[in-house]
């Protein structure tokens, strides 16, 4: 392949992912609007204690077998395989941009962006490994695509070498590891928000069951388990990705730490989550407060990704414009 | 259940709402533990991660004087009272230090009493089985063949070939107890290690920045290719020390900037960004050493005794011959001009008291000249494609001797007469039109600027750094459980055993730790009927 054709397939696995996004976005949405008529929450897998017949059987359950697809839950796998599909695409398209860069896709907001994007697709489907998270794709997938259209709209960059700044190793380390906890922490503010909306609407209904498109994912509570692991394994990678930026900082600029804006809202987002892991066992700050703190966490981590680079003077600006 | 697993309330303070007491003793103890509350830490975080945003907003001394001195310009009123309150430098304002020390009092005052606590629970033995085992939220019955003694001897076995920490009991008969063996369990404990060692280590990466801060420096200063540096406090354009650091006393290296290459990016995109730079030098650990070569790029720092030599930034130096009216050269030297923009329009001044009259250039040099019909002379490439000067000149008094200090980038022409203005490509010569003198532009060198940095603190930040995330790792993915195996003779033959687990940490799963200890009993003899309890 010629370099331009190498950019064309690029940017044609790009587009071919917001349409492919676009139409799991409207499935996943079918599967909410289809939904609507069940009460309860779909069974969820979850290892329990069994007893079958004269041994102890400790098992997964099986889905329970034969049962007829609901329209709503076609829908909703239909909206899961798409998710993979342009995972797939999205991987390719990232790939080529490298291929033809000749260097790591990570040189400006649009190459940072698409892979961002793909973080967060990789982050939901590993974490769909093994577990049901139907309900989830909605709210996974239009960030997804929000934060694709945002990069071939506003941030399109040809491809271009890297500023000296960005050539080191520690580049690759640090920004791989802030891709997959953009990816991680843009889920955890999702399951945070719907279980702000879940308890809302479980303190309406009184102790009776969720009625609406509500019924359809998992309690507050289950909600907030979910919310939990996720920053339990995204905080400690958020850690090594300061620690790798510190690092890198000190080789190009003779300082770990300066102050500079990007590193000031890197260090907020910390001492946001760190709030949040203190939240949880605190009197009185479960539940809804600790959701809202994680919300405010990713929105540190969202002004520190667009707002910095792009409107704030600061070493780091390398926007690419 | 939550409230089962929830027992970690039983280390670090409680969080109760009390009253302050009477009395001075009973109010420094009650302001102590609200000081180590939960609560407080967590509003102290939040008011941290607060404290730290308008620094991020306003411009800020340490990285930006003259945007500072801008922006007070600019905003006669709000200005100074921002500045008083340290808004142009937060990060070392009184208030973002209570903000941090009082979260840092607070971290000593929760975490030695957890420490404290925490040693004495690894030493102690796990806690007896509760009476009604079965009651726990994960819990199995059944029956095994053998007796009591073997069955528990092989749970016991089990448990600690699998590192868990093992005693075991028998449940007394007084007060309705059933007189049943029992083997409980625990493990994890390095959950609670974890956590203390992360939040210790929190400590000294402070310790280890405050060294930093008070035992290192940091200096700036701009080098012309083919002229030196030593490191002695009076080359340097900006230097700053921390308070243990005596500034005549610097290690005595030395270099001189032989060659100074850059590339830019000349493709259609990001045409213009920079692609290269690279600063090679010789230098010498000791004035008396013999030079010795080596490149200094971004990202490439050069070490010499103990400091660290950085490519900060870079620029064009013009040199210039000038005649005063007399006809003798009264100055011969490149002028570092500084860019003012991506494309290195640079500006730059130069002052020749000794001349008659006594003569002041304001400069502008273009590496990619091009005359802007809005913007007047501007550059179009940082690249030196078709260099030229424009020079403005100016005689009279250039005000040095009033004694007020000068900046060597700023001419003063409050008392001096324009003679004229011209553009120079390099080899022209501009005669000056009163028969001042003669201006020569020659051509032009490279300038780079270096930061140099000492700081005894970071490898002890770094190490600290590496603690604290380990520590925090232990902390978030180890489970801290129990389990119990009780077991007592069955009615029908065997023995009838109960296994339950209860964890310590939020929504831990212990399925497969229960999982293992049932398959392990049964697999020890021929499966036996089960017990239906
Ligand atoms: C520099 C400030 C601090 C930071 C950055 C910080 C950070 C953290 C983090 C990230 C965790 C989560 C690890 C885990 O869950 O085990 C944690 C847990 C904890 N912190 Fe801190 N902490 C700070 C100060 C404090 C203070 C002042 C206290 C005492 C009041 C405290 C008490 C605790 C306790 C008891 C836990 C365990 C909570 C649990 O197990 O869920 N921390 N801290």
């Amino acid at each position: 392949m010629t370099s331009i054709e190498l950019a064309q397939a690029s940017n044609a696995a790009v587009y071919a992912t917001m349409i492919v996004l676009s139409i799991a976005m409207v499935s996943f949405a079918v599967s909410f609007a289809l939904g609507r008529r069940r009460t309860a929450a779909l069974p969820q897998r979850v290892d329990v204690l069994q007893s079958a017949g004269s041994t102890v059987v400790i098992d997964r359950p099986e889905p329970p077998a034969e049962v007829p697809l609901e329209p709503g839950r076609r829908a909703a796998n239909i909206g899961m395989s798409l998710t993979w599909l342009a995972f797939f695409t999205l991987l390719l398209g990232v790939v080529l941009r490298g291929i033809w860069a000749g260097r790591v896709p990570w040189g400006n907001m649009y190459e940072f962006s698409i892979t961002a994007a793909l973080g967060i697709l990789g982050v939901f489907l590993a974490m769909s490994i093994g577990r049901d998270l139907r309900w989830l794709g909605l709210f996974v997938v239009i960030p997804a695509l929000l934060t694709l259209g945002m990069a071939v709209t506003v941030l399109y960059t040809e491809a271009a070498q890297l500023v000296p700044a960005l050539k080191s190793y520690w580049l690759v380390i640090h920004v791989s590891a802030a891709i997959i906890c953009a990816g991680a922490f843009t889920l955890a503010a999702a399951t945070a928000g719907l279980s702000l909306v879940r308890s809302r609407l479980e303190r309406k209904a009184g102790g009776a069951d969720v009625t609406g498109w509500a019924a359809r994912v998992p309690s507050s509570e289950k909600l907030q388990t979910m919310t939990n692991r996720t920053i339990a394994f995204t905080f400690p990678l958020w850690t090594f990705a300061v620690v790798a930026g510190a690092i890198w900082a000190e080789n190009a600029w003779g300082r770990y730490w300066g102050w500079d804006p990007k590193e000031t809202w890197a260090f907020i987002t910390w001492v946001v989550f760190a709030a949040y892991l203190h939240a949880r066992s605190t009197a009185g700050w479960r539940g809804d407060r600790a959701s809202w703190i994680v919300i405010a966490g990713w929105a540190a981590f969202i002004i520190n990704y667009f707002g910095v680079n792009i409107f704030v003077n600061s070493l780091h600006s390398y926007a690419g414009t | 259940m939550s409230n089962l697993t929830d027992d970690r309330r039983d280390v670090g303070p409680v969080d109760e709402p009390a009253l302050p007491p009477l009395g001075s003793v009973g109010l420094l103890r009650w302001m102590w533990r609200q000081l180590t509350s939960m609560r407080t830490a967590l509003i102290l975080l939040f008011l941290l991660a607060l404290a730290s945003i308008p620094g991020s907003v306003l411009p800020q001394r340490g990285t930006n004087p003259l945007r500072v001195d801008q922006w007070l310009a600019d905003n006669p009123t709000s200005g100074p009272v921002l500045d008083r309150f340290g808004f142009f430098d937060v990060y070392s304002s009184p208030w973002f230090a209570a903000v941090y020390l009082l979260l840092f009092i607070s971290l000593i005052g929760c975490v030695l009493p957890r420490t404290r606590l925490h040693w004495r629970a690894i030493k102690a033995p796990p806690p007896p089985a509760p009476r009604r085992l079965m009651r726990l939220p994960m819990a199995e019955e059944f029956v095994v063949p053998g007796d009591v003694d073997d069955v528990l001897a092989s749970a016991r076995d089990d448990l600690a070939s699998r590192r868990w920490r093992v005693r075991a009991g028998e449940s007394p008969t007084a007060n309705g107890g059933d007189g049943s063996c029992w083997v409980a369990a625990e493990k994890g404990y390095s959950r609670e290690t974890g956590n203390l060692v992360f939040h210790l280590a929190l400590i000294l990466v402070l310790v280890a920045v405050a060294v930093g801060g008070l035992f290192g420096w940091k200096g700036n200063v701009i080098v012309r290719e083919g002229s030196g540096f030593s490191n002695t406090l009076t080359q340097y354009d900006a230097w700053g020390g921390g308070r243990f650091v005596s500034p005549d006393a610097l290690a005595p290296f030395s270099f001189t900037l032989d060659t100074f290459t850059v590339d830019f990016e000349r493709g259609e995109a990001q045409r213009g960004a920079p692609r290269l730079f690279q600063a090679d030098v010789t230098y010498r650990a000791q004035p008396t050493d013999a030079g010795e070569p080596a490149t200094i790029q971004v990202n490439e720092p050069l070490s010499v005794d103990g400091a660290k030599v950085f490519l900060v930034g870079h620029g064009y130096a013009p040199h210039f011959v000038v005649r005063d009216s007399t006809g003798s050269v009264v100055f011969d030297d490149t002028v570092v001009f500084l860019p003012q923009d991506g494309n290195f329009t640079s500006s730059g001044v130069v002052k020749i008291p000794d001349a008659s009259p006594a003569l002041g250039l304001n400069g502008l040099f273009l590496p990619t000249a091009t005359l802007d019909d809005v913007l007047g002379p501007i550059s179009t490439f940082p690249g030196p494609d078709y260099p030229a000067v424009f020079l403005s000149a100016f005689k009279g008094d250039l005000g040095l001797d009033a004694g007020t200090p000068q900046s060597v980038y700023r001419l003063d022409t409050t008392s001096m007469e324009k003679i004229g203005l011209e553009s120079l490509l390099p080899g022209e010569t501009w005669t000056l039109p009163d028969g001042s003198g003669q201006v020569e532009f020659t051509g032009f060198q490279r300038w780079a600027s270096f930061q140099i940095a000492y700081d005894p603190g970071k490898e002890l930040t770094l190490a600290a750094a590496a603690v604290a995330l380990g520590g925090l790792m232990l902390s978030l993915f180890v489970r801290r459980r129990r389990i119990w195996v009780k077991a007592v003779p069955s009615a029908g033959g065997g023995t009838l055993v109960q296994v339950a687990g209860l964890a310590r940490s939020e929504a831990a799963d212990l399925s497969d730790d229960i999982r293992a200890m049932v398959t392990h009993l049964e697999s020890n003899g021929p499966a036996a009927e089960r017990n239906p309890g």
